[in-house]
Order: C-alpha cells, then structure tokens, then sequence
C-alpha cells in the first residue's frame, strides 16, 4: 500500500511534541476533534438543518441575519450564552448539572479513533471499531442521569424511552457493523480505509466491491438513526407526547450541549459507516489510463475532504429522512429492532462469512 | 509521552477509581451510588489500558456501562419508593469488621507477594491483540465460549418466558 508509509504520520508528529514537560501536541489533537464539532454543528448542524426542513417544505427558511440568513446560527448562539441557566427547585441538582456533560463527553470520545484522512487519526487503537461502538455507553447514562435529574414526568419517558432504544438496536448495528469487520479482517479504522483504497476508486469500497455488503449497510443506517434518535425514530424527544422529553427542563448552554451531542453522533455514525462500507478517506474517483484521477485526488488533505464529505452526505439524508417520515411508535419501534433488523443482521452475518471464505 | 505525563495519568485514574467506588459504599443515596459507579468502571478501563490490554478495556466499557450499569439504573428508577428508603451505610461491628477487613488484605498481599511475578514480561506483544483473542476463543477456549453462551441463552429464554404477556392466565380474571 503507498498509503503505509505516510500513515498517521501528522498525528504521530503532533502527539510527540511537547513544550517543556508539558505534552502540548497531546492537547491540540484532543482539541481538533472538539473544534470540528463545534464549527460543524454551528455551520453545517443548525444552519443546514434549518435550511434543509425549510426547502423541503417549500419555505426559504432563515433568510434576515446576515445574506441567505447565514448569521443566524451565530445570533442563535449569543442568544443561549445570555440565557439564564435555570435548575428547578425540585431537580436534582448533581444529576441535573451532570447529565449533559457525560452525555457530550461520551459523543466526544468516539472522535478518537475517526479518522481525519490518512495522515491524521486521534489514536489508531487496534479495536478502533469496537471503542467507537461501546464508548456509546456513556451517552446513555448522560441521557439517564439528565431524565431522572429533571424530575419531571416526560424527561424520565423521554429518557427512559431513549435508553430503551439505544440499548436495543446496538444489536443490529454491532452485528452489522460486525460483517464489515470479517471483509476487512480489521478493526483498526485506518485499515479500513487502506483495505478499500485502490487505483479503481469506488470499486474497491465494500458496498461495491462485495455482493452482501448492502445488507449490513442498510442495517447499520437505520439503526444508527435510533442511535442517535433521529427521526422516523424520535419518540425519546417526541413534541407531540412529551415536549422534548430529556431536555425539557434544561436552557442555555446545557440545551447546547444536547444540541452539540446530537450532531457529533450524528456525525460519527455518518463516519463509520463511510468508514467500513464506504472507503473512509479513499478517493472514489478511478484512474482511467493515463488520467490519474485517483493519484491526483489522494493524500492528506483530499482524505479529510472526502470523509467529511461522505459524512456531509449522510447527515444530509438523515436530515431529509427527517424532515420526510413520520415517527414510529414504541411497539413499532421494537417490532422493527427485535423482529426485522436483527434477524436480517444474523442473516448478513452468516452471508458475508461464506462469502469470506469461498470468494 | 514521558514517563512524568503517563504517572500523573494514571494515578489521577487510580484516585477516580478509588474515590468513587468509596462513594458507591457510603453514599446514602441509591441513585448517586449507581452513578457512582459510573466513573468506578471507567477507571477500571483505563487501568487496563495501562496494562496495555485495549481489548478487555473496550469490553469492560461495553459490558459494565453499557449492560450492567444501565440496567441497575432501570432496576433502581423502576423501584417505587426507592428515594424513601434509607440506607444504612454506618459502622455497626466495629472490632470483627476490622479483624475481618485486616485478615483479607494480609490474605492478598500474601498470595500477590508469594504468586505474584512484579517483572514486566520480556516478550513484547506483535501485531493485532484481537486477532489472537479471535484465535484462542476459537481454538484453545473453545468449550468455556461456548458454554458462557449457552448459559446466557438459557438466562435469554428465562427473561423472555417471565416477561411475557400471558394470554390464558389474563381471560381468566
């Protein structure tokens, strides 16, 4: 692989510096992930979310802050650092003030292994998937802590609805998930995408190199969307039935900070599965003869490029699926989980092991 | 990283694993103790990863705080009156508590000191650490794989068979 050499190069050589005693290259890699977040969820989060609703439904959405309402989001941003953070007497206050912040740090710690191109990945662990899929955990208890802190009937639904769902549809999603580790015969998020690099482009990616690979792919895009309740699958958040269900009584910043949680997650399982079924940072143009496309569209950079963008595109049809499908219903809800996808998640599991071994 | 970073580390780990399993025994609170409990299995993880075992540290998350720890928590927000009921989190037996607490630590420094090998291995680890956890579940560990499964299948259909809707039993009443 001529990616090998230059692996992880920027990140190793940034880790390894250090100002003194003080590991300050440690610091700034942590801090390029929590930047990204923060831009794109201001950017591309709010303003595209809103932007995006507002053209499905035939409307110009915000348009006054600023040419094409570009400013809004950073109006909308002063507004909730001037809001008064209220605590209800009856909260519980520890759990209350918790719960968004374990929430926000267990969508932030799956960054860690993303990675940002082929020169750039917080830490190559080599159980890289396994973290990023098991360190969802922590999100869970943040949803739980903040539910049953508010003391407030439809925070703990909203919570205790929440849970329910992450809980269950994991089990597809690893499962899927799963048959992309068994064609890669990795965990390791950078070898990923080195094993569906290539002259020929897209060709190489699993969806499109491998026959059953579709099959965990839809699976793990719709489990995804449960696990991070997005919609047809918000009932956690449901406005008709429960307000805003585990961020009813939260305002200001912490409101942010559920905001800030949603579009990481939403842009780490947009990231894993570019990662495992789609090539990650590989390029998808071929080299057509002497037209050297894919060298030309290859290396640091252009990887970055390419894995936002394949994020972009998936948060785009998480967004237009939103804005599109109407909400399941709890029973629905865990018909779809227990009695379809995981079924067919075994299936795939079985399928693409064969295919592993007689291809 | 230098060795002063990884120290301070790994004994502020250390303190967030301690201090917090403390406070799962003495909080008078059940909830905050589940919660507690929280940073406790964190820690633990990450002491396994300074034992450079990324696997079992990546399980311990998944398997305590994303199983065991949510479902204490759905146990204790599910139990009526659980915020009235106080704990009893006091010394009671002061003299055999203690004879007690000084006989089981004697009996593990004993076996750590006797048993225990403190010399880093001189092997070094190659290559992928799943890749041989794969390949010793499936060849040398295979029965104790294998039975760990039936007995959660078997906790599986005991789970389903008491949680389900009986049909007969309600055109009874």
């Amino acid at each position: 692989m001529s990616h090998a050499s230059s692996l992880n190069s920027w990140s190793d050589a940034l880790s390894g510096f250090n100002l003194g005693w003080f590991p300050l290259g440690l610091v700034i890699v942590a801090a390029i992930p929590l930047v990204f977040i923060a831009l794109y969820a201001l950017t591309y989060g709010v303003y595209g979310e809103r932007k995006i609703s507002a053209f499905m439904q035939d409307r110009l959405g915000p348009m006054e802050v600023g040419p094409w309402g570009l400013l809004q989001t950073l109006a909308d941003i002063l507004k909730l650092l001037q809001k008064e953070d209220i605590v209800p007497n009856a909260a519980d206050k520890f759990l209350f003030v918790i719960g968004p912040l374990v929430m926000f740090v267990g969508s932030f710690l799956a960054f860690v292994v993303l990675p940002f191109g082929p020169a750039f990945i917080g830490a190559d662990l080599n159980v890289g998937l396994f973290y990023a899929v098991g360190i969802v955990a922590l999100e869970v208890v943040g949803i739980l802590a903040s539910g049953w802190g508010s003391n407030n009937k439809w925070a703990l639904y909203g919570a205790v609805r929440s849970v329910a769902q992450i809980v269950s549809y994991e089990i597809p999603a690893s499962i899927a998930l799963l048959c992309g580790a068994m064609m890669a015969g990795t965990l390791s998020m950078q070898q990923f995408c080195v094993a569906q690099s290539g002259p020929l482009g897209l060709l190489h990616w699993y969806l499109f190199s491998n026959p059953i690979a579709w099959l965990p792919f839809i699976i793990y895009f719709i489990s995804s969307l449960a696990e991070t309740n997005r919609a047809p699958f918000d009932i956690p958040e449901a406005e008709s039935e429960l307000v805003a269900g585990f961020f009813t009584e939260y305002t200001g910043m912490k409101f942010a900070m559920f905001f800030l949680a949603e579009y990481g997650s939403m842009f780490m399982v947009s990231g894993i599965i570019s990662i495992v079924f789609l090539g990650g940072w590989a390029s998808p143009l071929p080299n057509i003869g002497s037209l050297a496309l894919n060298d030309m569209t290859s290396g640091p950079a252009w990887g970055a490029f390419w894995i936002i963008m394949k994020g972009f595109f998936f948060i785009f049809v998480q967004m237009w699926l939103r804005w599109t499908l109407p909400r399941l219903r709890v029973d629905q809800l865990m018909y779809l989980c227990w009695k379809v996808l995981t079924p067919f998640a075994f299936i795939a599991f079985v399928l693409t092991a064969v295919w592993e071994i007689y291809k | 990283m230098n060795q002063l970073t990884i120290s301070i580390i790994f004994y502020v780990f250390a303190a967030v694993t301690v201090l917090s399993a403390a406070f799962v025994v003495f909080s008078k609170n059940v909830i905050y103790s589940a919660f507690a409990l929280l940073f406790t299995f964190f820690g633990v993880a990450a002491l396994y990863v300074f034992l450079s075992a990324d696997f079992i540290a990546v399980t311990q998350v998944v398997v305590y705080v994303g199983g065991i720890l949510v479902l204490l928590l759905f146990g204790v927000m599910f139990t009526n009156t659980i915020m009235q009921t106080e704990l009893k989190a006091d010394v009671l037996h002061v003299v055999p508590g203690t004879i007690l607490l000084l006989l089981m630590i004697a009996g593990m420094l004993y076996t750590f000191y006797t048993t225990g090998d403190w010399m880093p291995g001189q092997a070094q680890l190659q290559g992928s650490v799943v890749q041989r956890v794969g390949f010793e579940t499936m060849s040398r560990f295979m029965l104790p794989f294998e039975m760990a499964s039936i007995v959660l299948l078997v906790a599986l259909l005991g789970a389903a068979f008491l949680a389900r809707y009986d049909k007969a039993h309600k055109n009874e009443h």
